[in-house]
């Protein structure tokens, strides 16, 4: 919880990845575990992605990604993020990827990568220690 | 990165930077003391905005519908804000916020803003920050602002005491004669929409539509504005064009006519006591917090009635409040 309401995330898919399965898992993990998460559907751009996390001002943008792409999909996402005057957002990856991509996308901002191991309960407690660190906003 | 104050917040949301308009929903969702004064200076500021609510039951098509309508908005050059609301869990307080999906065909164009809400417990449709996120779009410039209820029942009706042009959308299938003729929702119409009409069973549901609205100009005097009929179907594209029709021709009657005024009126009234019923319920909580319990305790032992230790609770509350004005 924030000091003020419910934990507002948003789970995106983004490129042409097409499997979703394990990011409704996740999505019903989070509202079960008191969140407010928007979900926005396959196929999503990065525009169209940072677009809806600026405008639901969420606390957390997740991004699920399965295809590989996450070396060119979050470079992206944080120059958009960045342009919106959006840098405050929290931005974790979830899915499957390569340790060193995780590194690579950690050294660019990415605050934490849940792949597809992680227990639902560590996705709650990270997420929730990630926005108490952060604060008021 | 530090905390901006709201009153520059809303300076920027008026220059339509939607990173401020974003944020400043989130404070007023929150209900933080700080942003109330600039909510207040914001309203001051609003009133040029259409605002549409759209209504229906869960899974009649409304996301769908909405997603149509913006986009022909667009077309005529308006810029539209939808706010759109879906259930919180009671169990958890969390929630699922889906309607953006059937939205994403708007999801590239700045024009459009879209946020979604949840319930929280608020009942009538609508979630208790509502019309504040209402505020703040028209405030960034929004001429159409679009509130999709949360799915409904028979009995919310609350969207049409908060909207100039309350559309109803029905889905075939779901009823008879009789369930168009029952008493609620269906009752809030300016613009009825039957939603999905490429269905064969579409045209009994426009039918019974019709007939129910054509028992009630026998009824009642004549008004300003005759309550269309509109079959609709996202997948064919058809109806759309003829919805857009009618509600530029009810934005007219809302904003110009006598009835409009008196709708305004409405409005306010329905705002005003609506937030009056917030604040109480605020500060029954916070003193029911601490003056419930030793009453349910007697309340329990069968020491009083019910009646006589909810006076006692109630009279907690007026005390509370003399003793902070």
């Amino acid at each position: 919880m924030t000091e003020t309401g419910p934990i507002r995330m948003l789970l995106a898919k983004v490129g042409l990845d097409g499997h979703d399965r394990g990011v409704k898992v996740v999505a019903r993990t989070l509202r079960d575990a008191g969140m407010d998460v928007i979900y926005s559907g396959l196929h999503r751009t990065p525009e169209e992605v940072v677009t809806a996390a600026v405008q639901e001002d969420v606390d957390v943008l997740g991004v699920s990604l399965l295809s590989g792409t996450q070396l060119t999909v979050f470079p992206r996402i944080f120059a958009l993020l960045g342009q919106y005057g959006a840098g405050d957002m929290i931005v974790v990856a979830g899915g499957v990827m390569p340790d060193e991509d995780v590194a690579a996308i950690k050294a660019m901002g990415v605050r934490a990568v849940l792949l597809q191991d992680t227990p639902p309960e560590t996705i709650v407690t990270t997420l929730r220690r990630l926005v108490a660190e952060r604060g008021a906003r | 990165m530090s905390y901006i104050p709201s009153d520059i917040l809303a300076e920027r949301a008026a220059r339509g930077e939607l990173q401020a308009v974003g944020r400043l929903i989130s404070r007023a969702e929150a209900g933080v003391p700080e942003v109330r004064t600039t909510l207040a200076a914001i309203y001051r500021r609003t009133g040029a905005a259409h605002v549409i609510g759209i209504t229906g039951v869960a899974g009649s098509g409304k996301s769908t519908l909405v997603a149509g309508l913006a986009l022909r908005l667009r077309q005529v050059g308006d810029k539209v804000g939808i706010v759109a609301i879906d259930p919180s869990s009671p169990y958890s307080g969390g929630s699922i916020l889906g309607d953006r999906i059937r939205m994403s065909e708007l999801a590239a164009d700045p024009g459009i803003f879209i946020r979604s809400m949840a319930t929280r417990g608020a009942l009538g449709g609508m979630a208790r920050a509502t019309l504040e996120a209402v505020d703040i779009l028209d405030l960034a410039g929004f001429d159409a602002i679009i509130i999709e209820t949360v799915g409904v029942g028979q009995d919310e009706v609350e969207i049409a005491r908060a909207s100039h042009t309350t559309i109803v959308v029905s889905a075939p299938g779901l009823g008879d004669g009789i369930q168009a003729i029952k008493a609620g929702t269906l009752e809030i119409a300016d613009i009825h929409v039957v939603s999905k009409c490429d269905r064969s069973d579409a045209n009994r549901t426009l039918m019974d539509l019709k007939q129910m609205l054509m028992l009630g100009h026998a009824a009642a005097a004549s008004t300003d504005w005759q309550v269309p009929v509109i079959g609709v179907s996202a997948y064919s594209g058809e109806g759309i064009d003829a919805l857009v029709t009618a509600i530029t021709r009810h934005r007219a009657v809302a904003f110009r006519s006598a009835a409009g005024q008196t709708r305004r009126l409405a409005i306010a009234d329905f705002r005003l006591r609506k937030t009056a019923e917030n604040l109480l319920a605020e500060r029954f909580a916070a003193v029911a917090a601490e003056g419930a319990p030793p009453l349910a305790r007697r309340l329990a032992d069968r020491d009083a009635g019910p009646y006589t230790l909810a006076r006692e609770l109630v009279a907690n509350l007026l005390a509370w409040e003399s003793k902070h004005e």
